[in-house]
């Protein structure tokens, strides 16, 4: 299976799948430039790939928990995508992305992923790895770090918060992991072959948290 | 090459807009407003308007295709407004846009919001009878931009004249009918609730038409042809406070028309002075407040006394479309303007200028 996964809810992140196998990746740190970068980064891969629209069988993107702007240029870019080329759009939690590292890095038992969600809070989710595979167990939610499970932890989350968070031990420090398209297409390449469940989502953001508007005063009072 | 098939896609606001044209000729114009959802906040919140751009996106594109009855591979280009506008806004449009333009293969043209409302006054004309004669002043009045161009061509020559150094006429209407009560959005609601007023009442301030502002035609001052309406809102809630103090009802009537006329006169009568101090002799009007009943009235009689042959399209062509933005597209295409790359950023403070980057 030939897949297009797009992830933009930290930094943006492009990459071609085969199988579930990387045939070309390409990621940014930056996280102000998604509505430049992106485009163009998918448009080059194609070509440098020889892939067509046509020969591709879906398009995946990261629905986030992230920073709202960045991450809806990413699924406006997939939707449009998807819809011209004709190909389904599957959505997938970002956070999975970085269980799946964890998972890989051979974190076992209970941990969490935690990102920045700004504003002193962190995007995070709980998951398990035991005998019966890898799975989300909650999540995921936004909330300040003071007020996670006590469980070692992955993901951007524990660099800003070193004093509430600790990390889950393994051979790389996990401190500073952004998700990338390069995972989640080889989640989705796993739920669409049908070996994982629950992975798949719709493709609109994960906000987790309203626009923060304020009723003016004079409205509330208001007239008519 | 026959007349250009575009495509055209508008999120620099609240309305979701796709429209698509060939050449001057409108084939679809669908829109999605989330104007509800800004209702009980008085105002466009932009990070309501980004989300519902998103989610009104694919539905308005199919629906515009089926209208129109055209598939994407028809088309012969996609043009999005780039700028200006709200940032998040603008960036769920862009965004798409490139989407299509790269899946699809076809050029992508970047486009002035300000100069596509006044190529959609080329919309449903053919060319023999176009309203755009040349050197037309456009006057565009929204809630979130007031300005007057002068517009030599739609695909490279357009000048900005004059425009508001603060809030938009559509930004004053809103903020004066939140402070009355009249809810939102304010221009349909000053509009009515003034008909009962008296536009005397009361003599609120015309911004930045002090001789120190204004100087003369031989020596123009720095706001001759721009606009000031933040302190008008400032001068209604004085008013109104007044009743309030001494017990009395608030005459919101009278607030109403007097506040509408203190707008629509110092509009109409810079807009007209700079056609006339600029030698243009036509002007269209552009943007949702081209719907206000007194500023249609007074600009057409200052107009036709001042000998400016005045265009106004029909309504739903004022208000933020994804027609005007074809349209303009078509006209660049047909110039044979160059193509935007797929890199370029969505520009909220886009210069009228720049009308493709
Ligand atoms: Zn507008």
């Amino acid at each position: 299976m030939l897949l297009l996964t797009i992830d933009s809810s930290a930094g943006a992140s492009v990459a071609l799948t085969r199988d579930g196998a990387p045939l070309d990746a390409w990621r940014t740190e930056q996280t102000t430039s998604h509505a430049e970068v992106l485009a163009p980064a998918v448009q080059r891969m194609m070509i440098g790939a020889g892939v067509t629209g046509a020969d591709l069988d879906g398009v995946a993107v990261g629905v986030g928990p992230g920073p709202f702007t960045g991450l809806r240029v990413g699924l406006a870019l997939a939707h449009a995508l998807a819809e011209a080329w004709r190909k389904p759009l599957h959505g997938i939690c970002s956070l999975d992305s970085l269980a799946l590292r964890a998972t890989d890095a051979g974190v076992e038992g209970e941990f969490l992923v935690a990102t920045d969600a700004r504003r002193r809070e962190v995007y995070w989710a709980q998951y398990i790895r035991d005998e019966k595979g890898s799975r989300l167990v909650r999540g995921p939610f936004g909330a300040s770090a003071t007020d996670l499970p006590e469980l070692p932890a992955v993901g951007a989350g524990l660099g800003l918060y070193p004093q509430e968070l600790r990390p889950a031990t393994m051979d790389e420090d996990p401190s500073a992991w952004v998700p990338d398209a390069a995972e989640l297409g080889q989640l989705a390449e796993g739920a669409l072959v049908g070996e994982l469940h629950g992975v798949l989502c719709q493709a609109r953001p994960l906000y987790l948290r309203e626009s923060d508007a304020q009723v003016p005063v004079q409205m509330r009072q208001g007239g008519s | 090459m026959s007349e250009p098939l575009v495509l055209g896609i508008e999120t620099s606001c609240d309305e979701t807009g796709i429209g698509i044209v060939r050449g001057t000729r409108l084939l679809a114009n669908e829109v999605a407003s989330s104007m509800d959802e800004h209702v009980r906040f008085g105002g466009v919140i932009p990070e309501i308007a980004a989300r519902a751009h998103l989610e009104a996106f694919t539905p308005t594109l199919r629906t515009a295709l089926e209208t129109a009855g055209v598939e994407l591979r028809e088309i012969d280009a996609i043009a999005v407004t780039a700028g200006p506008g709200l940032a998040g806004a603008l960036m769920v449009g862009l965004s798409a846009a490139k989407g299509l333009a790269l899946a699809a293969d076809k050029p992508l043209y970047g486009v002035n919001h300000l100069v596509a409302h006044v190529a959609v006054a080329l919309v449903d004309h053919d060319a023999a009878s176009s309203p755009l004669a040349p050197n037309t002043a456009a006057l565009l009045v929204s809630g979130g931009h007031t300005e007057i161009l002068r517009v030599g061509s739609l695909a490279r020559d357009v000048e900005l004249l004059g425009s508001t150094i603060d809030d938009a006429a559509g930004e004053a209407f809103d903020k004066t009918a939140r402070l009355l009560g009249l809810g939102y959005p304010g221009g349909p609601a000053i509009d009515a609730a003034a008909r009962m007023g008296d536009p005397k009442a009361f003599r609120f301030p015309r911004g930045l038409t002090m001789p120190k502002f204004e100087g003369t035609v031989q020596s123009p001052g720095k706001h001759r042809h721009n606009w000031s309406f933040s302190g008008l809102k400032t001068a209604v809630a004085r008013a109104a406070e007044q009743f309030e103090a001494q017990g009395l009802a608030v005459p919101t009537a009278d607030l109403a028309a007097s506040f509408q006329e203190a707008v629509v006169d110092v509009l109409t009568a810079k807009a007209v002075r700079a056609c006339q101090e600029h030698g243009l002799t036509s002007m269209l009007l552009g943007g949702g407040v081209a719907a206000n009943s007194r500023l249609r009235e007074l600009l057409a009689q200052r107009c036709a006394d001042a000998g400016v042959e005045l265009t106004v399209p029909p309504i739903p062509l004022c208000t933020d479309n994804g027609a005007m933005v074809a349209a303009l597209g078509a006209q660049l295409v047909s110039a044979g303007a160059q193509a935007s790359s797929l890199e370029i950023p969505a520009d909220s403070s886009l210069p009228v200028e720049r009308i493709v980057i």
